[in-house]
C-alpha cells in the first residue's frame, strides 16, 4: 500500500509520545530526560520533513536543518550543567534533584 | 510498490522500538545506543522522503557529534545501573490515561484533517525535480538566499552554546603555573621590588 | 450652710486623697519614665520592699485565720496625721452645722431647695445637681454627720498602726459626701448618683486592706448583689419618667396622685403603673439595705475595718433604702400592694436574720444580722404607713448599732484582732468602759425601757398591730418573735465576751481599756442610745409628727394610724417587752447559769444548728442557682460564642485557612523536574482538548 503522509506522521506523533513519557515517566537520572528530549526533536523533524515532501515545499527542510543546530546547541549546553551540577552534588538521581522544593 | 511500504515499516519499528529502549533500558549507555539506533532509522525514513541531505547530516552531526558526546558524558558521570524504580508504576495511571487523551486527539486529527485546497499555492520554495538538482544544491539555493538570517543566526546559537558550555564546565586546576598577562602588565615598582637596608656583613 | 454641710465632707475627701496619692507617690518612686530620676535607683528596692512586705503579712495570715489584720509591717504613710485631723475636723464642723440645721428645719421650718448647677439639659429633659433641705433631709443630715464625725475620731485610734490611714479617711469622708449628696437629692437622677457613690464607697472601704483574698472577694459580692438592686432601681426610674415625663421629685410627686389606675403595658400584661414603680425601686433598696434576698453582702461586708462596719453598714449606708421609700413616701402610699410587699419582705428579713444571728461566732458578723433584723424592722414601719416610725428607729438604730459596732471594734482591737466570741470571755473587768456602754447599746437594741430603742421599735410593732395592711398582721408577728430572738442574741454576746471565764488567757492578759479617741465616741453614742428616744418620741411618733415633718413625708395613713396606736390594749403593747424579758432570761439560763446547755443543745438538733449557722444556706443556693450558671453560661460564651465562632470564623479561621490553602499549594512545588514537566503535559492536554472542543467557532 501507498504510505502516505498519515504513515510518517504517525510515526512523529508516537517517537513525540514515547519522548514525553521519558521525560516523567523516568526515575533514573537526568541523562534520560535529555534523551527524551532528542527523542521529541526528532519527533518534530521527522514531521517537518514529512510535511516538506508531501507539499513539496522546502521550506520544511531548512526548518529540520535549524531545529538540528539548535538541539545540538541544547544538548552540549545540557550536558555541560548536568556536569556542573554533578560536580557539585554528586548525583544525578532524578529524586535527589529536589532543591527547588517549596 | 511492495519494497518502499516494507522498507518503510522497518525502519519505523526499529525506530519506535528503539526509542522505547531508550527510557526502559537499565544501562545508561545503552540508552544512549538505542538512541544511535533510532537516529539512525530515522535518517532512513528521511531518506525514504526523498530529504538525503537532511539525513546524512543528521548521521553525521546528530549521532556522531552530539550522541557521541552523550555517551562522553554518560562514562564521564560513571552513573549506576539503575533499578526500575517504585515509582515508576505511580506514575501509570495518570500517564496512560493522558496519553490515552493525546493519543484520542491525535487520532481525530488524522482522521479529520485534510490538506487545504490553497495549499499547493503557498508552497514557499518549491522543490525542483530531481532531475535538476540535487536535494543538497536545492537547500543550498533556497538556504543562502532568502534565509541567510537564519543561517546566521544559527551560527551564533552555536557560537553561544560553545562558549556557553566552557564557561559552564572549566575548572582551573588548582595548582597548575599560568601566566595572567594582565597581571604581568599591570606590575609596578611598588609590587615587584622590595628595598631592605642590609648592614654591612649582617646579611638578609 | 447647706453647701457647707454637704461639701465640707468633700472638701475633707479631697486633701487626704491628695495626701494619700503624694504618700503613695514617695513610697513608690519607679513611676512613669523620664519622672523622678534621681528615684530611679529607689525603685527597684522600693519594690522588693512593698513585695517583701506582704509575704511575712501572708504568713501572718495563715497562722491567725480569725484574725482581720492591718499591714502592720509597712511604714505609715507620709502626712497621715494631717488627713486625719483635717477629714474629721471638717466632719465635726458638718456635724454641728447639721444640728443647727435640724433646729432650724425641724423647728423653724425652713424648708428650702438650693439650686448648685445644671446637669442635663437634653430636650425637654432637664435636671440640676440641686438640695432639697426639708425635715427628712435635716434628720438624715444630722444622723449621717453625726455618726460619720465620730466614726472619723474613732478611727484615729483604731487605724493608728494602718499604714495606710490618707486613704482610709479620704475614703470615709468620700463617702459622707455621697450619702449626704443621696439625702438632699432633689431629683431621682442626683438620688441615684449618691446611690452609686455610697455603693462605690462602700466597695472601696470593704476592700480597703485590698492585699486580704477574702476583703477583695467581699467587696465584689457587696457591688454586685448591690447591682442587682440597682437594676431594679434604675428600671423604677426610667418607669416613673416614663409615666411623668419628668424627674425632679417635686414634678413626681405633683403628677403621681393622677397616675393612679393608669397601666403600663409589658409584653403581653398590663400592670399597675404606680405599684410597678415603688415595686422596682423597693428592689433597690432591697439590694442597698440587705434585705431578704438580697441580704447576702452584709455579712460578709464585715471584712472591712470596724469603723467602716459602723458608719456603712449600720447607720448610714444601709439605711439608704429606707431613707428612699421614706423620701418616695408620696409614691408608696398610692401603692398599697407595693407597700404590703415591703412589709413583707420587712417582716421576714426581720425574722430570718435573727435566727441565724442566734449561732453565729463572729462578733462582728452577730451584729451585722442584727443589722439586717433592725432594716426589717423600718421596713414594716415603712410598709404601714408609718413613715415617720420607721425614721424614727432608723433615727435611734444608727446610735445603738454604731456604738455596739465601736465597741466591738475596741475589743477586737484589745484582744489583738480577734474575733471569735468563743475565745473571748471575762473581759469586763478588763474593758470597764467598752463594757458599760456595750451594754448600754444592747439594752437599747433590745428595747429596755426608756432607752431610746424602746421608743422606737415598740412604735414599730404597735404600728404592725393596728396596720390596715394585709401582711401587717404577718409583721406584728414576725416582729414580736425577732425582739425574743434579738434580745437573746444581744445578750449571749455581751455574756461571751465580757463574763465568764477567759477561753485566751494571752489576748486576756495582754488587754488593755482603748485610747481616749476611741472610748469618747462610745460615750457619746451611748448617750445618744438613751436620750435620743424620749425628747423626740413626740416628734417622730407622737402628736407633733405632722407638725415637724411637714411636707416631707405622706401621711395619709399615717396620721390615723397613730391616732389607733393609743388605742391598743395593754396586752401587746407590754409584748415587745415581755419577749425581751424572755430573751434575756433565755440567754442569762444558756451562758451564765448553765454553760454546757447551749452545745448539749447543738448537739441534739444538730441540723437545726448547721442550718442557723450555714445562714439558711442562702449562700449555697444562690451559688448553685445563680453563679454557677452564670459561670458556665459566661466560659460557654466565652469559649465557644467569642473563641470558637467569632474568632473561627474571624480572624483565627482566616488565618488557619490561609495556611491550610497554602499548604496545600506548597505541595505542588516538589522541587522535582519531572513533576513540572508532568503539570506541563497536562496542560498541554488541556489545551489542545480546550482548543479542539471548547473553542468550536475558531
Amino acid at each position: 500500500m501507498t504510505i502516505g503522509l498519515g504513515h510518517y506522521l504517525t510515526v512523529g506523533a508516537i517517537l513525540f509520545t514515547i519522548g514525553i513519557f521519558g521525560i516523567f515517566l523516568n526515575r533514573k537520572n537526568v541523562i534520560i530526560i535529555l534523551m527524551s528530549i532528542e527523542l521529541i526533536l526528532l519527533a518534530v523533524n521527522v514531521n517537518l520533513v514529512a510535511f516538506s515532501a508531501f507539499l513539496g515545499d522546502l521550506v520544511g527542510q531548512v526548518y529540520a536543518l535549524l531545529v538540528l543546530t539548535v538541539a545540538a546547541a541544547e544538548a552540549a549546553i545540557g550536558l555541560a550543567i548536568l556536569v556542573a551540577y554533578y560536580r557539585n552534588r554528586g548525583s544525578i538521581a532524578v529524586e535527589d534533584i529536589n532543591l527547588m522544593k517549596g | 510498490m511492495l519494497f518502499p511500504a516494507l522498507f518503510f515499516y522497518l525502519f519505523a519499528g526499529v525506530c519506535i522500538s528503539a526509542a522505547i529502549m531508550v527510557i526502559a533500558a537499565r544501562n545508561p549507555v545503552h540508552s544512549v545506543l538505542f538512541l544511535i539506533l533510532a537516529f539512525v532509522n530515522a535518517a532512513a525514513l528521511f531518506i525514504l522522503l526523498g530529504a538525503e541531505f537532511l539525513a546524512m547530516i543528521l548521521i553525521i552531526v546528530y549521532v556522531g557529534a552530539v550522541l557521541v558526546l552523550f555517551l562522553f558524558v554518560v562514562m564521564m558521570l560513571d552513573v549506576d545501573f539503575a533499578e526500575l524504580r517504585q515509582g515508576f508504576l505511580q506514575y501509570l495511571p495518570i500517564g496512560a490515561f493522558l496519553g490515552a487523551i493525546l493519543l484520542i486527539e491525535l487520532v481525530l486529527v488524522l482522521v479529520g484533517w485534510t490538506i487545504g485546497p490553497n495549499a499547493q499555492q503557498m508552497v514557499a520554495a518549491p522543490i525542483p525535480p530531481a532531475a535538476s538538482a540535487l536535494n543538497a544544491q536545492a537547500l543550498g539555493h533556497v538556504l543562502y538566499t532568502r534565509y541567510v538570517y537564519f543561517f546566521q543566526a544559527a551560527g551564533v546559537v552555536l557560537l553561544v552554546a560553545m562558549v556557553g558550555a566552557i564557561v559552564l564546565t572549566l575548572r582551573h586546576k588548582p595548582h597548575v603555573k599560568r601566566q595572567n598577562i594582565a597581571e604581568q602588565i599591570a606590575r609596578t615598582k611598588a609590587n615587584a621590588i622590595e628595598i631592605v637596608k642590609v648592614r654591612p656583613g649582617q646579611g638578609l | 450652710m447647706y453647701h457647707a454641710i454637704v461639701f465640707l465632707p468633700l472638701l475633707g475627701a479631697i486633701i487626704a486623697a491628695l495626701i494619700a496619692l503624694a504618700g503613695a507617690r514617695a513610697r513608690h518612686p519607679g513611676g512613669p519614665p523620664g519622672i523622678g530620676a534621681e528615684n530611679h535607683a529607689h525603685g527597684p528596692v522600693d519594690e522588693s520592699h512593698a513585695r517583701a512586705a506582704p509575704a511575712p503579712h501572708g504568713a501572718h495570715a495563715v497562722l491567725d485565720a480569725s484574725h482581720s489584720e492591718p499591714e502592720a509591717l509597712e511604714p505609715p504613710a507620709a502626712g497621715s496625721r494631717s488627713a486625719e485631723l483635717v477629714t474629721t475636723v471638717f466632719l465635726f464642723a458638718a456635724m454641728l452645722l447639721s444640728w443647727l440645721a435640724f433646729a432650724d428645719v425641724g423647728f423653724g421650718h425652713h424648708d428650702s431647695r438650693v439650686t448648685l448647677f445644671p446637669w442635663i439639659i437634653s430636650g425637654e429633659l432637664k435636671v440640676d445637681w440641686a438640695l432639697r433641705i426639708d425635715t427628712l433631709t435635716a434628720v438624715m443630715f444630722v444622723v449621717v454627720t453625726t455618726i460619720s464625725a465620730f466614726v472619723h475620731l474613732y478611727s484615729i485610734g483604731y487605724m493608728e498602726e494602718d499604714p495606710h490611714r490618707p486613704r482610709f479617711f479620704s475614703y470615709l469622708s468620700l463617702f459622707t459626701f455621697a450619702m449626704l449628696m443621696l439625702v438632699t437629692a432633689d431629683n431621682l437622677v442626683q438620688l441615684f448618683f449618691g446611690w452609686e457613690g455610697v455603693g462605690l464607697m462602700s466597695y472601696l472601704l470593704i476592700g480597703f486592706w485590698y492585699h486580704k483574698p477574702e476583703a477583695n472577694a467581699a467587696a465584689i459580692k457587696a457591688f454586685i448583689v448591690n447591682r442587682v438592686g440597682d437594676f431594679g432601681f434604675s428600671l423604677g426610674i426610667f418607669a416613673a419618667f416614663m409615666m411623668t415625663g419628668a424627674l425632679d421629685l417635686d414634678t413626681v410627686f405633683a403628677q403621681a396622685p393622677a397616675l393612679t389606675g393608669k397601666t403600663i403595658h409589658f409584653l403581653s400584661w398590663d400592670v399597675d403603673a404606680l405599684t410597678l414603680i415603688c415595686l422596682l425601686l423597693f428592689m433597690g433598696a432591697m439590694g442597698k439595705s440587705a434585705q431578704f434576698l438580697l441580704h447576702t453582702w452584709l455579712p460578709d461586708a464585715m471584712e472591712g475595718p470596724t469603723p467602716v462596719s459602723a458608719l456603712i453598714h449600720a447607720a448610714t449606708m444601709v439605711t439608704a433604702g429606707v431613707f428612699m421609700v421614706a423620701r418616695l413616701s408620696p409614691l408608696f402610699d398610692l401603692a398599697p400592694a407595693a407597700q404590703a410587699f415591703v412589709t413583707f419582705i420587712g417582716a421576714t428579713t426581720a425574722f430570718f436574720t435573727a435566727t441565724i444571728a442566734l449561732v453565729q461566732n463572729d462578733i462582728k458578723r452577730i451584729i451585722a444580722y442584727s443589722t439586717c433584723s433592725q432594716l426589717g424592722y423600718m421596713f414594716v414601719a415603712m410598709g404601714t404607713g408609718a413613715y415617720s416610725i420607721g425614721m424614727f428607729h432608723l433615727f435611734t438604730h444608727a446610735f445603738f448599732k454604731a456604738l455596739l459596732f465601736l465597741g466591738s471594734g475596741s475589743v477586737i482591737i484589745a484582744m489583738h484582732h480577734e474575733q471569735d466570741i468563743r475565745h473571748m470571755g471575762g473581759l469586763k473587768d478588763k474593758l470597764p468602759l467598752t463594757y458599760w456602754t456595750m451594754v448600754i447599746g444592747t439594752l437599747a437594741l433590745t428595747g429596755f425601757p426608756l432607752t431610746a430603742g424602746y421608743f422606737s421599735k415598740d412604735a414599730i410593732i404597735e404600728a404592725a398591730y393596728v396596720s390596715s395592711n394585709p401582711i401587717a398582721l404577718y409583721g406584728f408577728g414576725a416582729t414580736v418573735i425577732a425582739a425574743a430572738l434579738t434580745a437573746f442574741y444581744s445578750w449571749r454576746l455581751i455574756f461571751l465576751t465580757f463574763h465568764g471565764t477567759p477561753h485566751d488567757h494571752h489576748h486576756y492578759d495582754a488587754a488593755r481599756e482603748s485610747p481616749l479617741v476611741m472610748v469618747l465616741p462610745l460615750g457619746f453614742l451611748a448617750a445618744g442610745s438613751i436620750f435620743a428616744g424620749y425628747p423626740f418620741r413626740e416628734l417622730f411618733a407622737g402628736h407633733d409628727v405632722v407638725d415637724f415633718f411637714g411636707d416631707s413625708l405622706k401621711f395619709a395613713a399615717g396620721s390615723h394610724l397613730l391616732e389607733e396606736m393609743h388605742h391598743i390594749p395593754l396586752l401587746i403593747g407590754m409584748a415587745p417587752t415581755v419577749m425581751m424579758a424572755i430573751g434575756f432570761v433565755v440567754a442569762w439560763e444558756f451562758y451564765i447559769r448553765r454553760p454546757e446547755l447551749p452545745a448539749e443543745l447543738a448537739r441534739q438538733q444538730e441540723p437545726l444548728y448547721k442550718f442557723l449557722l450555714n445562714k439558711w444556706y442562702f449562700d449555697e443556693i444562690y451559688d448553685f442557682l445563680i453563679v454557677r450558671p452564670t459561670l458556665w453560661l459566661a466560659r460557654a460564651l466565652w469559649k465557644y460564642g467569642d473563641g470558637w465562632t467569632i474568632d473561627g470564623l474571624g480572624p483565627d479561621g482566616i488565618s488557619a485557612r490561609v495556611l491550610d490553602v497554602t499548604r496545600g499549594a506548597v505541595r505542588l512545588q516538589t522541587g522535582y523536574l519531572y513533576h513540572y514537566a508532568f503539570a506541563m503535559l497536562i496542560g498541554v492536554a488541556a489545551l489542545i482538548t480546550w482548543f479542539m472542543f471548547g473553542a468550536r467557532a475558531g
